[in-house]
């Protein structure tokens, strides 16, 4: 076989990437005359605007115009779901750092420039900041929701012990290195083409059309990458590019927006932050029987995509353990902070975090190894009896396979005797601490809502046997255009450079979906299967009659055609279906089977399949600094049959380095006025190349693929790795365990190296 | 407004310029070089990293005029014709890249770092980076790519 399938190519962007030839939004040719926006931002949390005077905004060099509310002649509405997000304030502002205005001038420095010379009266209004205030002054988007199964109060009345404790976690920035960019140029009429960094070209399409009062048909959106994403350019690419397509359309003149980083991280939502009470109880042996979980998740001003996000947080609240009765409740505090909005695990992250501080409270109390109370609760493996125990959603889980991965990560990984060596050595001494933790992953894959779970492609192919792919996903470094490619490759028997990789455009493939919840490869990849098959089955019809052949017997590998004993080359059979006037391009389309969800139950089978992996942490603390880092991680994690494998290592690797990030130095601070303090790199700490650990081992687990009928049997990695980074933290508990006083320090996240010394001040006191 | 003589990828360029034109701006708008890239506009992430004078800049802290009369190589200028720099040829080859949009950058300070020192341990490749923010790798094959381009480099 000549196919790429199941090969650690390259990206197919790297030979770009490496000349800087490679185009992002902001590096695609722009008119001279093309223009340039600014955002004016709001400097209050909330209140009400009184005045918004422009006049010497517009007076400034270069201005050409400025925007606000009163432009918009259809919706004043970025959100995605709930039309709560105005594109400028309009009378009210929510939080600070929100839109109030933008200037366009003749390039960005005079547009930056002049937006500061706004001259904005408030009637300034109480803001709730926190999620504290948001519970006392029960200000929430909506009305709590739960997940129930089995009787939660019985169950913990009944159970031998009982423990209860609450853990806080904060939010994360995305910093994807490209910050928001869109560009809009005016086309004739009413017609409007827009090059936009996001995740969901479709969602802009509808945005513009909206806010520009029309049809959809009359706009058109293209990305070709962006440089990253993370989920932050999901519903937060809408606003740069409805603004974008505004000054267009007002100028008649192609417009474009970039954030600047501060601007990026002011304006845009961020990784919800929660705090996460339990109840649980358990037996001698540590058996969980019941837990009521209670979520509480910092919002900001509007829904944004906070509903579906608690959704998958309560979906992850029990993580890999089968609990008979369990109650989880998410409550969405809504507070005068940015929406926040998707990221990496869309909540997934926080509930296993919950999950996974309870696992080692219960250890704490019994005196066990936490490993050991981990094992004891797994949901049972496939292939065993008790196979098939369901999610407290109803989901029965029948394709696990965590208890044979933690097994053989922990064996690999020496978890045991390292763990004994640790404890001996942090008795002996007491300033460099070291912690070392076992944690696994259980992550549902498909969107929460049902409807979502679909994906169009289309392909040509060209008389000299070469093919134009097509699909409604969006590449943002992860190497979804790679491995769609691969797929479509191996389809016609073709080496991928026979594949013309193509930007994502919503003319060609309509009506998408994000490129999210790990889903691109999953849906995308079926989709254009789809149509490579149509397209196959067109083709050797046709060839078998002309060689008065078997169908049956066609076969497309090697480049060529096999038909009965003939073989071809792929081009010649290309040619010969054109000359014979068979159409060489097809559509192909996918809904993933089986999945359904009732949302007034919270009940269903909301997911196709479950990711699952492990990782051991060893960190090491200074007590004294409360400095910490990390010492050395194995990690075991399930990709099914690997598209890919140079590629699903990278997203193993990138996604736990930077939930490492999220749970140790990434914390964003706001002000009491409810300015985000940490708005640039320089106070906002992702990993940087040192932070890695120096040993690092990522084992692809064996599972033999799929069990679901994916794509070559392959299964999702982009989110479920993020969780991995679990084990950090608590291997950072375990560092500090006991070491003023006896017990389990209620150490919460970021783990930065002053909350570990406040956590041990608090543990002196 | 300024005078500005630069050599950039080997080509003299004399351009009128204002003042207060960052090099970063100079060579993405000016020149059309837009391989160098802005990650935060502050000095931290290394996006737009080039050299100048053989030493590694973060052009969106160094005003053009300050360039006046200096040898400046972008991404764009360091393969030979079609062939790469061997630090190129290994971020290729070892994926140390997924959106990409610190790789030029990256592979600028990467240059440099193991063109100034001999024998470079994988930490002190780490600690050479520190300068240079990934948000998608991880770092893991970044530094595999600098240890195998070292290698190639220093042969």
């Amino acid at each position: 076989m000549s196919s790429d399938l199941n090969k650690p190519i390259a990206h197919d962007s790297a030979a770009l990437y490496v000349t800087g030839t490679a185009k992002f939004t902001d590096d695609i040719l722009f008119p001279d005359d093309g223009l340039h926006i600014a955002l004016g931002l709001s400097s209050v949390a909330h209140g009400k605007l009184v005045n918004v005077d422009l006049q010497e905004v517009l007076k400034a060099e270069g201005v050409v115009c400025c925007l606000t509310a009163e432009d918009i002649k259809g919706r004043n509405d970025a959100s995605p779901v709930f039309g709560d997000d105005p594109v400028f304030a309009d009378g009210l502002v929510s939080y600070h750092g929100q839109s109030v205005f933008a200037v366009v001038a003749h390039s960005a420095k005079q547009a930056r420039i002049a937006a500061l010379k706004a001259q904005i009266t408030y009637e300034e209004l109480p803001a709730i900041l926190t999620i504290e205030e948001a519970i006392s002054q029960n200000n929430l988007l909506r009305a709590p929701h739960h997940i129930e199964a089995g009787s939660v109060d019985k169950g913990l009345e009944g159970a031998p012990h009982r423990l209860q404790g609450q853990i806080k976690i904060g939010g994360q920035e995305h910093f994807y290195l490209e910050g928001q960019a869109a560009i809009a140029f005016p086309g004739e009429a009413a017609e409007l083409h827009l090059h936009v960094s996001t995740q969901h070209p479709t969602e802009i399409q509808h945005k513009v059309a909206e806010a520009l009062g029309i049809g959809f048909h009359q706009v058109s959106v293209q990305v070709r990458r962006m440089g990253g994403a993370f989920g932050g350019k999901e519903s937060q690419a809408n606003l740069p590019a409805i603004i974008a397509a505004l000054a267009a359309v007002k100028t008649g003149k192609p417009a474009k927006l970039v954030y600047d980083r501060d601007e990026d991280m002011r304006v845009t939502g961020k990784r919800h932050d929660f705090q996460i009470s339990y109840d649980v109880g358990f037996t001698n042996d540590g058996k969980i029987l019941a837990l009521n979980v209670e979520q509480f998740l910092r919002c900001g001003m509007s829904f944004d995509l906070s509903a579906a996000i608690a959704d998958r947080a309560m979906m992850h609240a029990e993580n890999a353990y089968f609990i008979p009765d369990m109650r989880v409740t998410a409550s969405l505090c809504k507070t005068h902070t940015p929406s926040n909005t998707a990221f990496r695990g869309f909540g997934g992250p926080q509930g296993i975090m919950g999950m996974e501080r309870i696992i080692d409270d219960i250890a704490a109390t019994l005196g066990l190894d936490p490993l050991v109370i981990r094992q004891r609760n797994f949901y049972p493996d496939k292939g065993t009896s008790e196979s098939g125990k369901p999610t407290p959603y109803g989901q029965p889980v029948t394709d696990c396979v965590i208890g044979q991965l933690v097994d053989r990560l922990s064996r690999d990984a020496h978890y045991q005797t390292r763990r004994l060596e640790i404890i001996k050595w942090n008795k002996d001494n007491p300033v460099l601490r070291r912690g070392i933790a076992l944690t696994p992953v259980k992550f549902g894959i498909s969107f929460n809502k049902t409807m979502l779970n679909q994906a169009g492609a289309l392909v040509h192919i060209y008389t000299d046997g070469t093919i134009h792919l097509n699909h409604g996903g969006t590449e943002m470094g992860q190497g979804l255009f790679t491995k769609i490619a691969q797929i479509c490759g191996d389809a016609f028997g073709l080496p991928i450079d026979r594949v013309a990789i193509t930007p994502t455009h919503t003319g060609k493939v309509p009506n998408s979906s994000a490129t999210a919840a790990s889903s691109g490869t999953d849906l995308n990849g079926m989709a254009t299967a789809a149509a490579a098959e149509t397209l196959k089955a067109r083709m050797a019809t046709y060839l078998a009659a002309q060689y008065q052949a078997d169908v049956a017997s066609v076969r497309f590998a090697d480049a060529q055609v096999y038909v009965g004993d003939e073989a071809i080359s792929f081009a010649k059979a290309a040619m010969m279906c054109w000359q014979g006037r068979i159409s060489l391009s097809a559509t192909g389309f996918y809904a993933t089977p089986e999945i359904h969800w009732d949302p007034d139950k919270a009940k269903g089978v909301p997911f196709y399949y479950f990711a699952y992996g492990a990782a051991v942490t060893e960190v090491a603390v200074d007590r004294l600094t409360g400095e910490n880092r990390l010492l050395r991680v194995d990690i075991l994690h399930d990709v099914g049959r690997s598209i890919n494998p140079a590629l699903d290592r990278g997203q193993i690797e990138g996604g736990f380095i930077q939930g490492a990030g999220w749970l140790t130095t990434e914390e964003l601070v706001y002000g009491k006025d409810g300015r985000l303090q940490t708005h640039a790199p320089a106070t906002y700490k992702i990993p940087a190349c040192s932070d890695r650990p120096a040993i690092m081992n990522i084992t692809l687990f064996e599972s033999g693929g799929n069990p679901a009928d994916t794509i070559h049997k392959s299964k999702a990695v982009g989110e479920p790795p993020f969780m991995l980074a679990t084990s950090v933290h608590s291997a950072l508990r375990h560092a500090i365990e006991g070491l003023i006083t006896e017990g389990m320090p209620n150490l919460d996240a970021p783990a930065t190296a002053e909350q570990l010394l406040m956590t041990l001040k608090g543990m002196a006191r | 407004m300024a005078q500005l003589s630069i050599i950039v990828n080997g080509q003299r360029h004399v351009n009128e310029i204002a003042d207060n034109i960052l090099l970063v701006d100079y060579i993405r708008e000016t020149l059309a070089l837009t391989g160098t890239h802005i990650g935060c506009d502050t000095s931290q992430c290394g996006a737009c990293v080039v050299h100048v004078n053989g030493i590694s800049v973060k052009s969106c802290t160094m005003l053009a005029a300050q360039a006046d009369g200096a040898e400046v190589t972008t991404i764009e200028g360091i393969s030979d014709g079609e062939n790469l720099h061997p630090m190129q040829e290994a971020f290729h080859e070892q994926h140390g890249l997924q959106c990409g949009f610190c790789t030029p950058g990256m592979v600028m300070s990467a240059i440099e770092l193991v063109e100034k020192n001999k024998d470079l341990s994988e930490q002190d490749i780490r600690e050479g980076l520190e300068g240079n923010i990934c948000r998608c790798t991880g770092y893991h094959n970044i530094v595999k790519a600098v240890q195998t381009a070292a290698s190639k480099m220093q042969r």
